[in-house]
């Protein structure tokens, strides 16, 4: 922070120092995707001929081409949009209905609740890939997609619920108690006044479980093995084959594969931007 | 327009004790205070009568209606809150019409109720307005327009001032004074500012630790404090209070202190050598410059305000205040006489705190 009294020079360098520190991060976090594009765009024969190059002396959009149209490619992304967007969808309601509870009411068992809920972040998943696939087979949910969703939601719910309560708790009971007063009763409320301003809490949740749903490898790859029901980070290993690994169509469709995480971000960020329940109480 | 009676209100939250057994008859129409200091179970009394909190046993009537099962949404009250509770997604305009919204009033009589109270409140600037654009006396005034636009029965303001700077609190309490005046419902009003409660009740209800101390007109608590923790509470500077025995003899009465000091006292019920409290509010110990008369104690600290001087001198080894209107010229470490009144002189029971 800059205070008065500093010196014209510190300051500058304060400044200087603040953009060089800003400038490391950015490359360091932007480097791996600026390698994904330039690499889906690199024709293969110049992959391996032209050595480490920032960019390659030409491109071509032929990997892109074969990833949509030669691929299987669409059905696994078809399939990941289902998967998360339903297990995100699903995870959110359920999460802002115990939010809730957890913020607002008292109730025998809360607290063991509670825990058991914080118990089962503590499992290193991968222990748990042998009995779940144990439990699916004989319910027919392996090689199926609601299989992956409710595995994704039972896993993202535990986390979503403390995040939506953290949520909730930030949001003055006092409007809840006025609004009672005001006409309505506790639902009225809670869609009148709470459900607005939980919007960003929701947005973020959403988001979180998309994500996580979206990337998700280990329980897709043991629980899917028919081609069509493939979800793309699955899917992206079949271009991995016994005896090559197609990097240029493997890259290109990774990029694809960005494009809805991002679109849903720039979607729900102005949720997430907090300040809306700014003016609701003193300041 | 109704009153509301509270019967025997009784209420714990697990082993913890509350409220105990309280009673209060609200005439309507009335500006009844709430005061005692945090803790002592005026707001949660509040919020029963709002319901927003459970009874554990007793009645509450609001007019001739029992209200103990009754929805905060159907017992026609408003309330006020310390944080406003402004819904923030919600304008000005909205936020007042709400509760006639929520009562499916028709679109133009919501408008005009809204506006006419923006009007009484000067809010019709900035009814499109968020509450995040506004400041805390503009809140604070939406806050009061969104109770006012319904007219309820009763008007319920949980400390409703105590966020504001002292100015616009002093501003303010004379507006909702003024508004309650003028729309005539019965209104209560929870507060730890004595202050406020001395200035705007019609009468007060001092309370502690869950047990009522005493309820009457401001003036009436103020000068007839019906125990020593009344006595302390309300007014400031605080009273004064000296320990001693009471003494009589067939013409007068006194009390003598520890050190032998002679403390002049009204006649009362005490009998001879009662430990008592001797009580005696800074402005009726006058102050003789010249120690010529009084008791016998000595300059500590003068607070001038310009109005009045608030002198803290040491009598007997406990540190008295005394009020003057006069400009003294006093030194510390000065020796004065102070000559209490004894007509305003309050005796309090040591034991039990009851005044005799």
């Amino acid at each position: 922070m800059i205070t008065v009294g500093q010196s014209k020079h510190r300051r500058w360098a304060l400044t200087a120092g603040h953009g060089v520190g800003l400038a490391i991060f950015i490359i360091f976090a932007i480097f791996p995707l600026f390698w994904l594009v330039k690499i889906s765009l690199t024709p293969n024969n110049l992959l391996y001929s032209e050595g480490i190059t920032l960019w390659p002396s030409s491109i071509t959009w032929d990997n892109y081409k074969f990833a949509l149209l030669g691929s299987r490619f669409p059905r696994f992304f078809f399939n990941s949009v289902i998967v998360s967007l339903t297990s995100a969808g699903v995870v959110t309601l359920i999460a802002a209905a115990g939010g809730y509870a957890f913020s607002r009411f008292r109730f025998r068992g809360k607290v063991p609740i509670m825990f058991v809920m914080l118990l089962t972040q503590m499992v290193p998943l991968v222990m748990l890939i042998a009995p779940i696939f144990k439990l699916m087979v004989p319910l027919g949910l392996t090689n199926n997609l609601l299989g992956l969703i409710i595995v994704y939601t039972a896993f993202n719910v535990p986390f979503a619920t403390f995040l939506m309560q953290s949520f909730f708790d930030g949001i003055p009971k006092e409007l809840e108690e006025a609004a009672m007063i005001d006409g309505c009763t506790r639902l009225t409320a809670l869609r009148r006044i709470v459900f607005p301003l939980t919007l960003p809490g929701m947005g973020a949740t959403l988001g979180f479980v998309f994500t996580a749903a979206w990337s998700e490898l280990l329980f897709a790859l043991m629980l899917i093995n028919s081609d069509d029901k493939m979800t793309f980070p699955v899917g992206l290993l079949t271009f991995v084959t016994k005896f090559s690994v197609d990097f240029g169509q493997m890259m290109a469709a990774g990029v694809l594969a960005l494009i809805p995480a991002c679109m849903f971000f720039a979607f729900i960020q102005r949720y997430l931007i907090q300040g809306l329940t700014a003016g609701a109480i003193k300041g | 327009m109704a009153g509301v009676t509270v019967r025997d209100v009784y209420k714990a939250y697990g082993s913890v004790r509350v409220l105990h057994g309280v009673s209060i008859d609200m005439e309507d129409g009335e500006f009844l205070v709430l005061v005692g200091p945090s803790g002592c179970g005026k707001s949660t009394l509040l919020r029963m009568i709002a319901g927003l909190e459970e009874i554990n046993s007793g009645d509450i009537l609001i007019g001739d209606r029992l209200v103990n099962d009754v929805a905060p949404k159907d017992r026609d009250i408003a309330m006020v809150f310390q944080s406003y509770a402004l819904y923030p997604h919600m304008s000005v305009a909205t936020n007042m019409g709400f509760s006639l919204e929520l009562r499916r009033k028709a679109r133009e009589m919501i408008t005009n109720t809204v506006a006419q109270a923006a009007g009484t409140l000067g809010l019709s600037e900035l009814l499109a307005r968020f509450p995040r654009e506004l400041s805390g006396g503009q809140r604070q005034r939406v806050a009061m327009g969104r109770a006012i636009v319904r007219e309820p029965k009763v008007f319920l303001f949980d400390e409703p001032l105590s966020n504001l700077d002292a100015k616009l609190r002093v501003q303010m309490r004379t507006e909702i004074k003024a508004l309650h005046q003028e729309m005539g419902s019965t209104a209560v009003y929870v507060t730890h500012d004595q202050v406020e409660a001395m200035t705007m009740a019609d009468r007060i209800v001092v309370m502690n630790e869950g047990i009522i101390q005493q309820i009457g007109q401001p003036l009436e608590v103020y000068d007839t404090p019906s125990n020593l923790f009344v006595a302390g509470f309300i007014g400031s500077p605080g009273m004064n209070f000296l320990e001693g025995e009471a003494r009589r003899n067939s013409d007068s009465a006194w009390v003598e202190m520890a050190d032998g000091t002679l403390l002049p006292a009204p006649p009362t019920s005490a009998e001879d050598s009662q430990p008592v409290v001797y009580g005696v509010r800074p402005e009726a110990l006058v102050i003789d410059e010249a120690a010529e008369s009084g008791l016998m104690a000595t300059v500590e600290v003068t607070e001038p305000t310009g109005l009045s001087t608030l002198v803290f001198s040491r009598l007997a080894d406990v540190s008295t205040c005394a009020f003057t209107m006069d400009r003294l010229q006093l030194q510390r470490g000065q020796p004065v006489g102070l000559v209490p009144d004894v007509a305003r002189v309050h005796l309090f029971d040591k034991a039990t705190g009851k005044r005799l």
